[in-house]
């Protein structure tokens, strides 16, 4: 990880936060981005108190336009993008499907689809020019089971799915890996949110993974950052699952 | 910094060669000490760790004979008093794809050191990791877990490795105990320098989206990643380190 360069989206938060610190720690220069300005600074802080140079930029990735920006920043701040972890999401409204509207699909694909695609669009670009790199999307359990009142939050993980092999094939000629990371109910504040429409909330939800716990951002960040170095060097178009046995049940 | 596996206790099957070899020795860097299985070879690869500064040593073993499984697993413990990892990798691929349809020798041959090979060396690792509360197994299957790429005996066998690593991991989730898979695409030395020449390897890495085929060493760090405490949330997992391959 020493000296690369590398970019991590909803990284103020849970999953996205353990993993810029951990690419810190393993001496990466972390960009990192997200939608509030304050928490951001105090992240690039902390994790230049670890040592590591970082830089933060405002990005919606609902927004075409922040994402390039954001792209273009790493560069030309550090001079090359060499690995990307693409991390923000949202949950989605919670509602049956007979209640969904084209306007909740919009608030749930523009991110977490659309907001992908156009990430790895992007980094594809900026990687190509470079000889490679290494992306790591965030699916999700769900991108590979249902849920009830979660439909829209499943369908686009299951497209992220369809990313990863599609970016995996095509990044292939251009010596980039693509994979991501199915997390299972790891303890973040989306879960934290998930819980408060569940009956039983977190609890509930900790006593359903075969480990009988949630995982920790920590744990996820740790799959992200395997995928991401060269340790995992043949590693491409895989989904690969932290949830505590979930998908094996 | 100190290793992924430091202070940490291996037993690997099939350490005389390729994947094997390539963990044994990736294990040892980490740390671990480690027990090399094999047919033959298994001495080779002891030395090689022990010659780096690592802690190893071998057994010859054939994984389908519980007895000595049980013994060498067993002797392992009473050495360095506890098994924190099993990598049940030994296996064989007998068949060509296109004329052994009809063996069914060929087929009972590949389900008996896959499978039964694997269930024996899981259950001689899980006498010990069970009261441990503690441990971690990782069983070799294959692309071919995932797909219908080889021979039937071969494919069947390794879906059934699948399938072992999946119910171990949810028998003993609550024991401290996670069980995953690699799942190996084409890999350099080992099974596919026997089966291959340097022609037909270039023609198997074109199949590929990365177009090469990995280096053992490569399927040893995904090992390493799995047998450690970072990938403490994970279990039941087939990891495919495969070069895109199952994407297509």
């Amino acid at each position: 990880m020493q000296g690369k360069v590398a970019l991590v989206t909803g990284a103020l938060t849970g999953i996205g936060r353990a993993t810029a610190v951990l690419l810190a720690q393993k001496g990466a220069i972390v960009v990192v981005s997200g939608r509030r300005g304050a928490e951001g600074a105090a992240l690039v802080k902390e994790l230049e108190a670890l040592g590591a140079k970082a830089s933060y930029l405002q990005c919606d990735v609902a927004r075409e336009d922040e994402i390039a920006a954001l792209v273009d920043h790493a560069v030309e701040r550090f001079g090359r993008l060499d690995i990307a972890v693409n991390n923000a999401g949202t949950d989605g409204a919670s509602l049956p499907l007979i209640e969904h509207t084209a306007e909740t699909y919009a608030e749930c694909f523009d991110i977490n689809v659309r907001g992908t695609l156009l990430c790895m669009k992007y980094q594809m670009l900026a990687m190509q020019k470079t000889g490679g790199g290494a992306i790591v999307l965030v699916s999700s359990t769900m991108g590979h089971r249902g849920r009830p009142r979660l439909g829209l939050y499943c369908a686009s993980k299951h497209a992220v799915e369809g990313l990863v092999k599609v970016g995996a094939i095509e990044g292939g000629p251009m010596g980039i890996r693509v994979n991501a990371i199915s997390p299972g109910q790891i303890d973040t504040p989306m879960l934290d949110r998930v819980a408060g429409h569940i009956p039983g909330g977190k609890e509930h939800i900790a006593a359903g993974p075969p480990l009988k716990r949630l995982g920790t951002p920590e744990e996820a960040a740790e799959l992200i950052v395997f995928l991401a170095s060269d340790a995992a060097s043949y590693v491409s178009g895989q989904s690969v699952a932290v949830e505590g046995g979930k998908l094996a049940s | 910094m100190s290793g992924m596996l430091e202070g940490k206790s291996a037993f690997v099957t099939g350490a005389g060669s390729g994947i094997g070899r390539a963990t044994a020795v990736a294990m040892a860097r980490e740390g671990a000490k480690v027990l090399c299985a094999d047919l033959s070879g298994a001495d080779e690869t002891a030395a090689a760790i022990t010659v780096s500064g690592g802690e190893a040593y071998s057994a010859a073993l054939d994984v389908t004979d519980e007895a000595a499984v049980n013994a060498a697993v067993d002797g392992l413990v009473a050495k360095w008093g506890r098994l924190d990892i099993g990598f049940n990798n030994a296996g064989i691929n007998i068949e060509n794809k296109r004329d052994h349809w009809d063996r069914l020798d060929l087929f009972d041959k590949s389900m008996e050191v896959n499978v039964r090979g694997v269930m024996i060396c899981m259950l001689a690792e899980l006498r010990h990791m069970y009261p441990q509360r503690s441990g971690s197994i990782v069983n070799t299957a294959s692309t071919a877990a995932l797909s219908g790429i080889a021979g039937p005996g071969y494919v069947a066998s390794k879906h059934a490795v699948l399938g072992l690593t999946r119910s171990a991991a949810l028998r003993y989730a609550e024991d401290g105990i996670r069980v995953n898979a690699l799942c190996p695409g084409a890999t350099f030395g080992g099974m596919m320098s026997e089966r291959h020449n340097p022609e037909t390897l270039k023609r198997k890495a074109a199949d590929h989206p990365m177009n090469r085929i990995a280096y053992p060493e490569e399927m040893a760090e995904g090992v390493v990643f799995l047998a450690s405490d970072r990938a403490s949330y994970m279990t039941g997992h087939p990891l495919a380190i495969d070069g895109g391959f199952g994407a297509q």
